[in-house]
């Protein structure tokens, strides 16, 4: 692979933008195949060469779908997933999911570095935001899982495995979905805890845990719990049924797209992508090339393929 | 020259007798000085245990036992031997220097990780402590503690305050360990006055035990900045003429909170005078250690003017007061450099 030098994507990206129209596929070609580090160093020597802020430029020459996914692609990680939460608080219902999505699937490194983009850009803490726009059982599970900053080494301990799946399975049993200990299992033990916790109540009570927490369909803090496990426990197949719906979706849900395509593309495509190729038997890529069009389908397409060699 | 000599022999060797006709080399002042650098209630005097002791003879130890009834005991053994409970004591006052020393050095995260453990390890629980480590520290100070644990203990701060209480304590101090604040100046004065509203309404008009089950006022305190509550708490007082903290006092956790939130130097002050009253428990004694190595760099001169004003005399002149030896004077330096800052 040849070695790019900034300068050089920045007089490229400059280009892109002269004269009439802009040339789209000069973006994506350049963007799409660098990485965040790299996308970095192109937006300061831009600023540095030419005044002016890369992003400010893409919002100004670009529109709808495209724009999104390449202002969200061109931002650094840790400021999108603050733009993306921010986003998510001033909406309501399944920004819930996309609340957790954020909270749950990250490192608790990249979390925190996502709750200091979020103070840098919108001067008050993620948990304030997500406490103000919540109430009662969304505000209880969602600001802890917000504020927590998980352990997260390998060891289990199985004991409490096996005291807390009981736990579990005793207040889901009595429909207290909402009670304080489930909230604080999921939202304070680490990763690697919970997964031995469910494991183990999966071989004891026979179900997974997201089939118990199914009684009722039209109930969003159940589902909004079930999303929680999912994150928590396999990402992959979470993001595999997003992508799933989003395309499946009359119309198709892009805010859903763009989100999961960018948000992943760097971190772990390739396990989604043969999650969703095992669970739609077609590829992702033919599934996107199906469903959209135009250059927001071609830089969607070249994001899916980013990791590859 | 001679006549000098003549005279320094004189005072150097007083030639006293005890009744059994031994020696004695102490004076009784220097008896008393004795008992007093043996009876806290911070810590030793050193110097004196090293000049006095040094020269007593058996006969000046006798006098001593004899005349230390609170040191020791009388009490039909054919001696007076130590009252095992000072002994106790003593060994911990003895500590009290090697553990300033020890706090003062250690990396602060390492330091206030220790603490949070013991927080909540020591029966009856520390809550207060808790709740100053999380809301004195600034986020980032805070969140190396919390790094710092995970280390230690190979399980989140959150984790570990969760599985020990419950209810309405246990939203609070989860919160409050757990909140990662924004640390900024910029607030909005129209949600200011909001929500001083609905700490107003939820505090004077409804029922005061309502207090914990009210989830605005549980919001307000753990996710905003400090600025902002701080900002809260002056349009609290402009519009119900009261501070927050005094309406809140039937909750001493929810007490404490704000008052570490938004007023550490009053908070501070009240446990230093706590740990030099008359009878404070050894958890309420240790936090004089903890306030002063920990603050000298923060806000001593905060604290020690709030002391002053509120309790009517210098903090470095009550510490003398209370304080022995290397102890003292380690404490007294710190406050006094932290002064100068």
């Amino acid at each position: 692979m040849a070695t790019h030098s900034v300068a050089e994507d920045c007089e490229q990206l400059r280009k892109a933008f002269a004269g009439w129209g802009t040339n789209e596929g000069l973006i994506i070609s350049i963007l799409a195949h660098r990485s965040s580090a790299q996308i970095k160093l192109i937006r300061e020597t831009y600023a540095q060469t030419y005044g002016e802020d890369l992003l400010k430029d893409l919002d100004k020459e670009l529109s709808s779908d495209f724009e999104r996914v390449v202002v969200l692609w061109a931002l650094d990680p840790a400021e999108r997933d603050a733009f993306l939460a921010n986003e998510a608080t001033k909406r309501w219902t399944s920004s819930n999911q996309v609340l957790v999505e954020i909270t749950c699937t990250r490192t608790s490194d990249q979390l925190l570095l996502a709750k200091q983009a979020y103070h840098a850009r919108f001067k008050r803490s993620l948990e304030e935001d997500v406490a103000y726009r919540s109430s009662g059982d969304f505000r209880k599970l969602l600001v802890p899982l917000a504020s927590t900053y998980r352990y997260e080494g390998d060891e289990v301990n199985m004991t409490l495995a096996k005291s807390e799946a009981k736990i579990l399975h005793e207040k889901i049993s009595e429909k207290a979905y909402n009670h304080e200990d489930v909230i604080r299992i999921l939202s304070t033990r680490g990763k690697a805890q919970i997964n031995a916790t469910l494991n183990h109540y999966k071989n004891e009570f026979g179900n997974d845990i997201n089939k118990d927490l199914k009684t009722d369909p039209k109930d969003e803090f159940l589902a909004v719990l079930r999303a929680t496990v999912k994150c928590l426990t396999r990402p992959e197949k979470y993001f595999e049924k997003v992508l799933r719906l989003a395309i499946n979706k009359r119309g198709t849900d892009e805010g859903a797209l763009t989100r999961v395509v960018t948000t992943r593309a760097e971190i772990d495509m390739k396990i989604i992508k043969e999650e969703y190729h095992k669970r739609n038997s077609v590829t992702l890529d033919h599934a996107i090339g199906k469903d959209t069009t135009g250059d927001y389908e071609k830089m969607l397409l070249a994001l899916i393929c980013h990791g590859d060699a | 020259m001679a006549e000098i000599k003549k005279t320094t022999i004189l005072v150097r060797r007083e030639k006293k007798l005890n009744k059994e006709g031994e020696k004695i080399m102490t004076s009784p002042e220097e008896c008393e000085a004795l008992r007093k650098a043996f009876s806290g209630p911070h810590g030793v005097e050193e110097k004196s245990m090293l000049e006095i002791l040094a020269k007593c003879n058996p006969a000046d130890l006798t006098t001593f036992r004899k005349k230390s009834p609170y040191i020791f005991l009388d009490d039909g053994c054919c001696f007076e031997r130590w009252d095992p409970f000072h002994m106790k004591s003593l060994e911990i006052e003895f500590l009290r220097f090697q553990r300033a020393v020890i706090q003062r050095t250690m990396h602060p995260w390492e330091r206030d990780a220790l603490l949070v453990r013991k927080s909540l390890e020591e029966k009856p629980p520390l809550y207060n402590l808790l709740i100053e480590l999380a809301c004195t520290r600034t986020s980032d100070e805070f969140l190396g503690a919390r790094k710092a644990f995970q280390c230690l203990y190979s399980e989140s701060v959150e984790e570990f305050v969760a599985v020990r209480v419950e209810g309405f304590q246990r939203r609070l101090l989860v919160a409050l360990v757990s909140t990662y604040r924004y640390k900024g100046m910029r607030i909005d004065e129209a949600v200011i006055k909001l929500e001083c509203q609905k700490l107003g309404r939820a505090i004077k008009i409804d029922k005061k035990n309502e207090i914990e089950k009210d989830d605005e006022v549980l919001r307000i305190l753990t996710t905003r900045s400090k600025h902002y509550l701080k900002t809260i708490h002056k349009c609290y007082k402009e519009s119900y003429d009261s501070n927050l903290e005094e309406d809140l006092d039937d909750i001493q956790i929810l007490r404490d909170t704000v008052n570490c939130l938004c007023a550490p130097p009053i908070y501070f002050s009240k446990i230093l005078h706590t740990a030099m009253s008359v009878c404070p428990t050894e958890q309420e004694k240790e936090a004089l250690t903890r306030v002063i190595v920990t603050r000298t760099d923060v806000d001593m001169k905060d604290i020690a003017e709030e002391f002053n004003r509120e309790y009517g005399a210098p903090l470095i002149e009550r510490i003398k007061a209370a304080a022995l030896g290397n102890y003292r004077d380690f404490l007294v330096t710190l406050v006094k450099r932290g002064m100068a800052n």
